[in-house]
């Protein structure tokens, strides 16, 4: 990547607070969450489940439906543009074309109604204004690229008459085949065996191109090694850590981000125990005053259990929410 | 854990044998058609598990995996084979022999909600099997107590019922309830695939806790490799149906010789490991997993091997016992089998 790209965000999220008003009262699902992106930047977004991974992706293209959910945010930038003023034409505009998300379920981007040629085609229409045959063609040519075989005879296929990791194959080309700015991609293997997932990741490397930038949630750690150049690492609704992968990966702060790597099962040539985290994630009903990560962490102090943390610095694009860092910085 | 390994040393008779054993699934063709045609789900397995020890049982999803697990509980029947636990015939088994044995064989299954009856408390759940065998020696809130105890739970969860609990305290009832009639041998199928990792971790961990404790033997099956590596003591590999290499652990993770195996490790992305991102591409398997109605004919991996030859397309590879493991490959051992 060159400096020149390094220097304008694609996107800019600041102080993104998302809320659901439920039958049991109002949820916070993402907390005073800042980021960016550069272009051409893969981002991976880490956590486990229910830490508002999903709600802070979807508040990007505004997909957070409302009611029940609220979106407040300093900022959204994206390309400049803020996000948060623009018109629902506008939007439909972005999520068309400059962004493009990719999802765990095939079956919530491919309609079961109609032949997979159809629909890609459609959308290319709608947003390269192509002319009706080219559109074909071109479509024709991305099941291709993405590994299709025949796919002249696939183009008429239903969604339901192929496999789970074709479906995969095929949402992939979609989302790629309008040359997005921004993909966001939300668990987009977690359903499929490694042998497909290392498939797919390999396409969308492949298939991306330089200029666009990703931003990968995924539980999995493995992946984001694999795929981001750079690391978010969520807890409970907020963002705790932020690095280089080689800084979250060698060099944790946050002791969430180092339990987590702990945990991690890893190919082993002799069984033993794990270093578990102990306890569980709060419920978003149940998040404790201050650092929300103090009931599990080993090094928690009177303080994090009145205040939260903010971020310290401690390496160049290297951030952690803990106390333990206010003494070292 | 030495002595632990040691109980898989052939001089100990196996608890668990498995030899050419078939589960297989009708399915219907046409409408009219009178000639039936089969899932081969499991396709002629052989397998021993010795007691005190973990096999992990690892493959693609739709190798056959869970069918194998449930035939050997007796939820399905076997086409053939043979099926032995502590060299009692299961496969020849009456339902009312198979009753004792409900208390010695246990299973744990991927999603603990659905497997707990959302009406019964935790005490009434996990007392459940003791009540039924007439186990019963103090009061049910005493049992309940030692056995939340013994997975970490805490006495007062005996009163609240499953919904009240997060993935993981459900999956530690599961397992209170399994071990509740001192079981030897325990099917767990995919019993951490749903847990987040911090409280996967948890999980496996208690297993290997109560293993060591009650010297128990674990079928651990399971689609994720690195999860497998860190509980069994020997794994088998398995595709379409069939096991295509099995060893100890440091054999297969540490010198797999199946070119299923090798592509299996070679997808699994490994933190820090540098040949991710930007730097070269490891060996990948090309197209699915085909169907289980109509393997492909001679070796089954053959149509995704990178290495496959002539022969591989013709003959089904024969057992082969080489460097310290079984493998059904026809790069291995004689070529006439
Ligand atoms: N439509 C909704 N209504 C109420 N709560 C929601 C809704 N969507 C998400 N949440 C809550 O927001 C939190 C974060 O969810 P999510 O972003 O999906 O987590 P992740 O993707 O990290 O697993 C969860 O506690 C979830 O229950
Ligand atoms: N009850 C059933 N009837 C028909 N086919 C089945 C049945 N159960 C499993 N199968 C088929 O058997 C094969 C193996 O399935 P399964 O044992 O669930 O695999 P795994 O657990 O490895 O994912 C699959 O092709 C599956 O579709
Ligand atoms: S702020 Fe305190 S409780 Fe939170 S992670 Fe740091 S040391 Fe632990
Ligand atoms: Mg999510
Ligand atoms: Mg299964």
């Amino acid at each position: 990547m060159t400096e020149q790209k390094k220097q304008n965000p694609l996107l800019s999220v600041r102080n993104l607070t998302v809320q659901f008003e439920t039958d049991d009262g109002l949820v916070t699902a993402a907390d005073q969450v800042s980021f960016h992106l550069m272009k051409g930047e893969n981002v991976g977004l880490v956590g486990e489940s229910g830490c508002g991974k999903s709600v802070t992706a979807l508040s990007i293209p505004r997909l957070i439906p409302s009611p029940p959910g609220r979106i407040a945010a300093d900022e959204i930038l994206f390309d400049g543009q803020d996000i948060l003023s623009m018109t629902s034409k506008e939007m439909r505009q972005i999520r068309g074309r400059a962004v493009s998300m990719i999802f765990q379920e095939p079956s919530s981007a491919l309609s079961p109604l109609h032949r997979i040629g159809r629909q890609m085609t459609e959308a290319l229409l709608l947003h390269r204004k192509l002319p009706e045959k080219e559109a074909w063609q071109v479509a024709q040519q991305w099941l291709a690229k993405v590994g299709i075989a025949d796919s002249p005879e696939r183009m008429y296929a239903y969604p339901f008459q192929l496999s789970g990791g074709m479906q995969q194959r095929i949402m992939i080309a979609m989302a790629l085949m309008l040359s997005p700015r921004l993909i966001i991609a939300d668990e987009p293997t977690t359903a499929l065996d490694v042998t497909t997932q290392a498939q797919v990741f390999d396409l969308i490397r492949d298939m991306k191109q330089d200029d666009t930038s990703m931003l990968l949630i995924t539980h999995d750690m493995g992946v984001v090694w694999e795929m981001c150049e750079r690391i978010l690492v969520m807890y409970a609704s907020q963002i705790v850590e932020t690095g280089s992968r080689d800084a979250i990966f060698k060099n944790p702060k946050h002791p969430y981000t180092a339990g987590l790597l702990k945990a991690i099962p890893k190919l082993t040539t002799s069984r033993g125990k794990l270093k578990d985290i102990p306890g569980q994630v709060p419920s978003p009903f149940h998040y404790p005053e201050g650092c929300h990560f103090q009931a599990r962490c080993p090094f928690a102090m009177k303080q994090c259990r009145e205040s939260q943390p903010r971020f310290y610095e401690c390496g160049p694009d290297h951030q952690a929410a803990c106390f333990l860092l206010a003494s070292e910085s | 854990m030495k002595n632990r390994m040691k109980t898989s040393e052939k001089e100990t008779p196996p608890l668990v044998r498995i030899r050419d054993l078939k589960t297989w699934f009708p399915v219907k063709r046409g409408l009219f058609s009178r000639t039936k045609d089969y899932v081969r789900a499991v396709d002629g397995i052989t397998l021993a598990i010795y007691p005190g020890e973990t096999v992990g049982l690892v493959g693609e999803s739709g190798c056959g995996k869970t069918t194998l697990g449930r035939t050997l509980l007796g939820l399905e029947s076997a086409h053939s084979g043979e099926m032995f636990f502590d060299g009692i015939a299961l496969h020849a088994i009456r339902a009312k022999a198979m009753t004792p044995l409900r208390q010695r064989i246990q299973v744990i299954f991927q999603d603990p909600l659905s497997s707990l009856n959302s009406r019964m408390t935790i005490m009434d759940i996990v007392t459940e099997g003791l009540v039924r065998f007439k186990k019963i020696s103090t009061s049910k809130a005493d049992h309940a107590r030692r056995l939340l105890d013994e997975v970490g739970l805490p006495p007062d969860a005996m009163h609240r019922f499953p919904h009240e609990f997060s993935g993981g305290q459900r999956q530690r009832i599961n397992i209170a309830r399994a071990i509740s009639l001192r079981p030897e041998f325990i099917v767990c199928d995919e019993a951490v695939s749903a847990l987040d990792v911090s409280v996967q971790a948890q999980v496996l961990n208690l297993l290997m806790t109560l293993q060591e404790r009650h010297q128990l033997s674990y079928l651990f099956i399971s689609h994720d490799l690195s999860v497998v590596s860190n509980i069994a003591d020997r794994i088998a590999v398995m595709y379409l149906g069939r096991i295509v290499e099995s060893g100890t652990t440091a054999d297969i993770i540490g010198n797999p010789l199946h070119p299923y195996t090798k592509a299996l490790i070679s997808a699994v992305p490994v933190p820090g490991n540098n040949t991710g991102n930007n730097t070269g591409r490891r060996m990948r398997l090309q197209g699915e997993i085909p169907s289980a109605s109509a393997p492909p004919a001679g070796c089954r991996f053959h149509p995704r091997c990178p290495e496959a030859t002539a022969v591989c397309r013709e003959k089904p590879p024969e057992r082969t016992v080489t460097e310290g493991r079984e493998i059904w490959c026809h790069l291995y051992g004689a070529s006439d089998g």
